[in-house]
Order: C-alpha cells, then sequence, then structure tokens
C-alpha cells in the first residue's frame, strides 16, 4: 500500500471520529445551557476548549451564546474542527484513498458529506438541533457499518481502524483533562448537586451516561466515573479501550509487514502504563498529570506511526 | 444560432422513418411511459452523485464538482459504420505513432518537404530531449482520444488526435453501467457490442509496453495531479478498475535507477507510468522547474529504459491544430495508403492568403488556437456577437500563427430526452484507441458528447455539454 494511502486511511477516520465527537460535545453542552442556563457561559467556554477551537473562536467572537457557539461547532469554515470543515477534510481524504475503500464506504462517507452538507447550508435553531445532531449520529454510524461489513481485515482496516482510537483517545482525554477538577475526590461521600451536573455532562460527551448508570454498581462518584473514563474497557470510549485497539490493530500490522517499528514500542509502553495504574494510583499522582501525560504520549504514539509507515515523503 | 435545418439527425431521416441503427431501440421507445423514463432520468443523476462521478471546474470555488449531465437515449451506430469507422482510426494511430518516431529520429518527413521544419522547430510540443531515443516497442501513444463528427450518413470526420492523456472513458464506461442499470430489458432485445473490457485491455496493453529494465509482472500505476484535478475521478477510477496504485509526484522517487513509489513497507519499483499529467509538469529537472508534480529525475530513468511512461513525452508534437492539417499527407506519407477517414477542411491562418480568407469570413468560421484544448480561446463565428468578433479579430491579427480556421460544421444530430419526447441535439464522438506492442484496440463506441442546448453546436463539459452512452450494434 502506498504510504500516502495509509495516510489518508488514516486521517479519514481521524476526522470522521472527530465530527462525531464534536457533535456529541455539542450536545452535551446545549443540554447543560438548557438546563442550567446561568453555567452556560462557562459551560460552553470549556465545550470550546475541548473541542480545541477556543482561541480561534475567541479571536472571531467576545460572547458565548448558545447560536453562536453552536453555529461555530456545526458549521464554521474557520474551524478546522467544526462538523463542515471535519467532514470535508473526510472526504477530501476518501477521495484520496478510494482505490482503497470498498463501493459501500466510499458511497457512505460521499453520502454523509452530501447529507451533512445540505443540512448545514444555514445556520441550525435550537429548535432543529436534536434533529441535526441525530442525522450526524446516524451518519457515522452508516459510515462505520460500511467499514464493518464490507472492507477486508487487511492493513487497510488497520489504518482506518488506528486512525479512529488515536482519535477518540485523545477526545475522552480532553474531556477529562478540560473537566479533571470535578472528578477529584471529595471530602463528601455523596457529590453536590453541582458536581452531579456536571458528572452528567462529562458521561454525557461520551455517550455513557446511560451505560455507567446500567454497569455501575457504586453510587455516582468521582472516583467511579474517572475510572470507568479511564480503565473501563467495556466502555468503547475509555483510555483502556482505545489503547488496547490500536496496539491490537498495530500488532496485525507487524505480522503482517514482518515488521516492528519504534511505534510498536511506544504502544506497548502506553498501554503498560495504564496497566500499571489504579484509580487510586492516579489520584496519588495527580489526575491532571496522569492525562496531560497521556495526551502527550498519544499524541507521541500518532506522529511515530506516521513517520514508520512513511504516510508523507 | 439556431438549428440549420440542413443538419443530419442519426434517428430520423427527413420523411420521419427512422433509420435503421435506430429501429430496435425506437420500437423500444415508443412504447415506453414518458413518466418512467422522466423517473429514471432523475435516478441517473443521483447515481452519478452519489457515486461521486463528478468532474471539477477550474475558478469556481463554490460548488466546485459537477455532475456532467447523461442523457438517456443512446447513440447508435450501425456495425457497418463502425467498422470503417475503426479502419480509418487504426490507420490513423499508426500513422500518428511513425510520424512521431520520424520526428524525434530521421524526420524523413520534414526532408521530404512534406510538413514544414518551421512547424516542428517552433512547436512548444516538441521535446528536444526525446530525439534519438525510441520508447519500447516504439509505441509514443499508448492511449489515444480521436474526436470524430459527423455531417452525413457516411460523412465522418477527424476533429483533433488527442495523443497527449486524452479523458472523458471513465463516462463511457459508467454511462453504460448506468444504462444497464435502468433498461436492462434493452440490452437483451438489442444486441451491443461490449464496452466493459476497457480497464482489462487498459492494463494488458501498459503492460506489454514495460520497459527493459522490468524483469517481473510488470507494475502500473497512474499518476495524477491530485484530488483537485479535474479530471481526479477518472485518474481513480482507471486506477481502481485495472488494480493499478494511483499515485502522486510526491510519492515517487528514483531508485538505483528505477521509479519507486513510497509505501508503507518502503520502497516499490514502478515499470509502466500512465501519466495524466501534461509533460511540462513531468520532470522538473528537465521542463518546468516549479513543477510540485512530476518526480525529479525521470526523464533520466525514461531515457535509460527503467521506465515506460505513457504516453511517451513529447507525443503533443502530433496533436498540435497546426500538424493536424497535414494528417492526409502524414497518412499517406507513412502507411502509403490514402487516408480513410477525412479532416476538416483547415485554414493555416499563418499562410498569409489564408489568413485573409478567414478574416473576410470570420463570422462564418470557427478560429481555434493552435495550443488551445476544450473549447477555451475560440471563436464560433456564426454564434459570436459582432463585438465578440471584432475583439477576435485583433488577436488574431496580432498573432495570427497561433491560430487555425475551419468551416462551421453542420454537426449530425441525435436527440436526446426532454419533457415532451425526443428533441434533436448536435453531437460529436470520441472513440478510445490503446496501442501496444500487441496491436491498435479501439473499444467499439466510445464517448458521445452532446450539446444540450438546442442549437448549440458546443459539446464541451465544461461548456454545458452532456454525454451520452454509445452502441455499437453487433452485426
Amino acid at each position: 500500500m502506498l504510504g500516502k494511502t495509509a495516510g489518508g486511511l488514516y486521517w479519514m477516520f481521524r476526522f470522521l471520529e472527530r465530527s462525531e465527537n464534536t457533535a456529541r460535545l455539542l450536545e452535551a453542552g446545549f443540554r447543560m445551557a438548557l438546563t442550567r442556563s446561568s453555567d452556560a457561559e462557562s459551560e460552553w467556554r470549556s465545550v470550546l476548549t475541548t473541542s480545541g477551537s477556543r482561541t480561534l473562536y475567541d479571536e472571531k467572537y467576545d460572547t458565548y451564546t448558545d447560536t453562536q457557539v453552536m453555529d461555530w461547532l456545526l458549521r464554521d469554515g474557520d474551524n478546522p474542527s467544526s462538523v463542515v470543515s471535519v467532514m470535508k477534510a473526510a472526504r477530501d481524504n476518501a477521495r484520496l484513498v478510494r482505490t482503497a475503500l470498498t463501493t459501500e464506504v466510499w458511497e457512505a462517507v460521499n453520502d454523509t458529506w452530501m447529507t451533512l452538507s445540505d443540512l448545514l447550508k444555514a445556520p441550525v435553531s435550537p429548535v432543529e438541533l436534536p434533529g441535526v445532531l441525530a442525522t450526524i449520529r446516524k451518519q457515522s454510524a452508516l459510515v462505520r457499518g460500511a467499514l464493518h461489513g464490507t472492507m477486508l481485515r487487511n492493513d487497510i482496516y488497520d489504518f482506518a481502524r488506528i486512525g479512529t482510537f488515536i482519535e477518540r483517545a485523545d477526545n475522552t482525554a480532553r474531556i477529562i483533562d478540560v473537566k479533571y477538577y470535578t472528578l477529584l475526590p471529595s471530602a463528601s461521600a455523596v457529590g453536590s448537586s453541582l458536581d452531579n451536573v456536571q458528572w452528567e455532562m462529562i458521561l454525557r460527551s461520551v455517550s455513557a451516561h446511560r451505560c455507567f448508570r446500567w454497569l455501575d454498581e457504586q453510587d455516582m462518584t468521582a472516583t467511579a466515573i474517572a475510572d470507568f473514563l479511564i480503565f473501563d474497557r467495556r466502555l468503547p470510549r475509555s483510555l483502556a479501550f482505545c489503547v488496547k485497539q490500536t496496539t491490537e490493530n498495530l500488532r496485525y500490522l507487524e505480522e503482517e509487514y514482518e515488521t516492528r517499528h519504534p511505534c510498536h514500542d511506544l504502544a506497548d509502553k502506553l498501554r503498560g502504563r495504564l496497566k500499571s495504574l489504579d484509580i487510586t494510583t492516579v489520584f496519588e499522582q495527580g489526575l491532571h498529570e496522569v492525562i496531560t501525560e497521556f495526551i502527550r504520549d498519544n499524541n507521541t504514539l500518532g506522529a511515530q506511526i506516521e513517520n514508520d509507515f512513511r504516510f508523507i515523503g | 444560432m439556431t438549428n440549420t435545418p440542413k443538419a443530419y439527425d442519426e434517428m430520423q431521416r427527413p420523411d420521419g422513418s427512422v433509420t435503421s441503427p435506430y429501429t430496435g431501440y425506437n420500437a423500444w421507445f415508443t412504447a415506453q411511459d414518458p413518466a418512467r423514463l422522466e423517473s429514471k432520468s432523475r435516478e441517473a443523476e443521483a447515481f452519478f452523485r452519489r457515486t461521486g462521478i463528478t468532474f471539477n471546474v477550474y475558478g469556481q470555488s463554490e460548488a466546485q464538482e459537477r455532475l456532467i449531465p447523461f442523457d438517456l437515449v443512446p447513440r447508435i451506430l450501425s456495425h457497418r459504420e463502425w467498422t470503417k469507422l475503426s479502419k480509418g482510426i487504426d490507420q490513423r494511430v499508426r500513422a500518428i505513432n511513425a510520424f512521431i518516431w520520424d520526428i524525434y529520429n530521421r524526420q524523413e518527413i520534414l526532408r521530404a518537404g512534406r510538413v514544414p521544419k518551421h512547424l516542428i522547430a517552433h512547436n512548444e510540443a516538441f521535446l528536444p530531449q526525446m530525439m534519438g531515443f525510441t520508447p519500447p516497442g516504439n509505441i509514443y501513444t499508448h492511449i489515444v482520444g480521436t474526436d470524430i463528427v459527423r455531417t452525413g450518413a457516411g460523412d465522418f470526420f477527424v476533429l483533433e488526435d488527442n495523443a497527449r492523456t486524452p479523458s472523458g472513458v471513465s463516462y463511457m464506461l459508467e454511462n453504460r453501467e448506468t444504462m444497464l442499470q435502468m433498461f436492462p430489458e434493452l440490452f437483451s432485445k438489442i444486441r451491443v457490442q461490449p464496452v466493459s473490457d476497457y480497464p482489462k485491455n487498459l492494463r494488458r496493453s501498459l503492460a506489454a509496453s514495460a520497459p527493459p529494465a522490468c524483469t517481473g509482472k510488470p507494475r502500473v500505476a497512474v499518476l495524477t495531479p491530485g484530488i483537485h484535478n479535474s479530471a481526479y475521478f477518472e485518474h481513480s477510477f482507471l486506477a481502481d478498475q485495472m488494480g493499478a496504485e494511483l499515485v502522486e509526484g510526491h510519492d515517487l522517487r528514483v531508485v538505483d535507477g528505477r521509479i519507486a513509489m513510497r509505501t508503507t513497507r518502503g520502497y516499490r519499483v514502478i515499470d509502466v507510468l500512465y501519466r495524466r499529467i501534461d509533460d511540462d509538469f513531468l520532470d522538473p529537472l528537465s521542463f518546468n522547474p516549479d513543477s510540485m508534480l512530476g518526480v525529479p529525475g525521470i526523464m533520466d530513468v525514461y531515457r535509460a529504459g527503467g521506465i515506460t511512461i505513457a504516453n511517451a513525452p513529447g507525443a503533443g508534437i502530433a496533436d498540435d491544430k497546426a500538424i493536424y492539417s497535414y494528417m492526409p499527407e502524414i497518412v499517406e506519407f507513412y502507411t502509403g495508403e490514402k487516408a480513410i477517414l477525412r479532416n476538416v477542411e483547415t485554414h493555416r491562418c499563418a499562410e498569409p492568403e489564408a489568413l485573409k480568407y478567414v478574416l473576410d469570413n470570420l463570422a462564418d468560421l470557427v478560429v481555434k488556437e493552435v495550443h488551445g484544448s476544450g473549447g477555451y480561446g475560440m471563436l464560433v463565428g456564426p454564434a459570436a456577437s459582432k463585438t465578440e468578433i471584432a475583439a477576435f479579430r485583433k488577436k488574431l491579427e496580432a498573432n495570427p500563427a497561433s491560430y487555425i480556421a475551419q468551416p462551421t460544421l453542420s454537426l449530425s444530430t441525435v436527440p436526446i430526452f426532454v419533457d415532451r419526447g425526443l428533441a434533436p441535439r448536435h453531437v460529436d464522438l470520441r472513440p478510445f484507441v490503446l496501442v501496444s506492442p500487441d496491436g491498435v484496440n479501439i473499444t467499439p463506441g466510445g464517448l458521445t458528447r452532446v450539446a444540450l442546448t438546442e442549437g448549440s453546436l458546443v459539446v464541451n463539459s465544461s461548456q454545458g455539454g452532456g454525454t451520452k452512452d454509445t452502441w455499437v450494434l453487433e452485426d
């Protein structure tokens, strides 16, 4: 496979994952703004920080109103992480690697791009937002379904999956990072009502609010939530799950190519580091410090993969 | 411009009867419910959009990707008409390859005075780097798109020989696919020669032209300028259909005297490069030094027999519009036969007498730039306003050698489907020709382009033209 094609696949799936993450963040933020309008501004600020686009936003706007932030996250071409920008980038990459995709995957991506460009031609009103977000979720399920159902399990698939999980791990880690102070264990056994709202926001951002209630026998506490998001391998957006997936797909590449690269060592190290920790040691070492280190190492791993498989010349 | 009453319609005779190639189709068509055809037509558009069969238009920042409108009425040629056409095309591409070899080697045709020397020496398409070099199998034009127009029952003319990187073949293939999906019953009633072997033949033909350095099974790649190129869809389509890699210049480099592509497992050698970029961008070391699209050093590898480039650099010398006017002489010189296909009468504005004639008759002529392509920079006299003609006159007088002029041909018409039924529109035809050491292979049919506006003679997709499926009937 061409190095450029591997890179195109990796980025195509990073962007697809990002569009879903942005939509999910927006959904959680919008819900906060609706239910707790007094905190809306600070919630939107943290949504923008998590999406990594706050600096650019602040260059354009002075205030944080619902409609402004919504438009920024969904449609604004100045925001490289807006759903429209990210879908365009995903489709451009899909065109680049079209010969590596099945017809079903290509058509799903192309259909997604056409549907979303049409849907997001004009600003979205708060009334329309739930419908728009539902469409974004549905479209990404369409692409994912086509990928799982039709692609050969070879290096093409591995690069697609690695892109997905590097991006997803980054996204979950950012959510924890931005909200880490609400996850610190407090003296009281049960969180205040304010904490409860914040925790729900966090869980919603990773579509895990229902899973958590289903799976977790304990009460909702900061420690239980942090543990769930970092270590629970049943949760498809937890750091441990993402790292496990990345490591496994890298191992398949190692077998297929019969070559071990520096990125394999980095991935094993990252996985080993998570395994060496539990939620108690995380709080001992500092949640903020541990997560910052994870984000850095996950990015380094991404860059090493790009280098080892010659994405660019 | 209004429809010239004497335009030859390929389906309907002046007395209203249907010509023989269309008899079967007409019987089917008259039995159809127009509403069903209407919905099929919309279906086809949705299909093209969903699969991304689009082209990019330069200079349109919004809506960069457009569809080429597809018309569901096929253009039909009889077996006999096609046999004559394909013989003529075969003869012509053989002559073209012999001509190009001669120009870059012995130049006998120049010495014989059949083609003026200055047309070559001052030609931008002439590449001195190709002098004294013979590409594998003596093939210069692996892929040719010969543009044909028709003015009467037996009157076919060659309008252009596209010997560089002719495009449109993906539309030929997708148009047939679309027709097969929409109207499968038609193909069981009427026996149409298939076109779907083209990608396989293209691959075989390219592989047969592998360079001396190739030892194993030839590895073929398609070189594209990238996703923003107007024909990118076609590049990826052909690579996909051939099972070849689709590469860009920055994927390639010279490794040990060969061209190699950067893969996830290191560099892998390529034997044959089907390039869809112009000569000028091919090698920044030999040609345009600013080119980011090509591969530095590829010309040295090429001349040393390390890679086959299709079409060969410098092949454009044969499809220049000034050279075109000498094609009848060229065919005769190299084949010893009269040209089977006629040329359109061409006035070379470089010649004072011709220029005078052209200036006196601008309103009736089509004037084209010698190096231009795709309908840009041309004047269609009968369709132009007085102001446009006056402006063009100035350009022409300032630089007459850059232009040729031809009579406005009354292009044949084929009906398109409109809301009230069928309506005649002007068409042309681009058959696709593959040339390899094993011989010449012409896919039966080709791409029919159609001017969708009533009376219009401009069929270019960049200027509102559409396409049709083209049928050659079985004997």
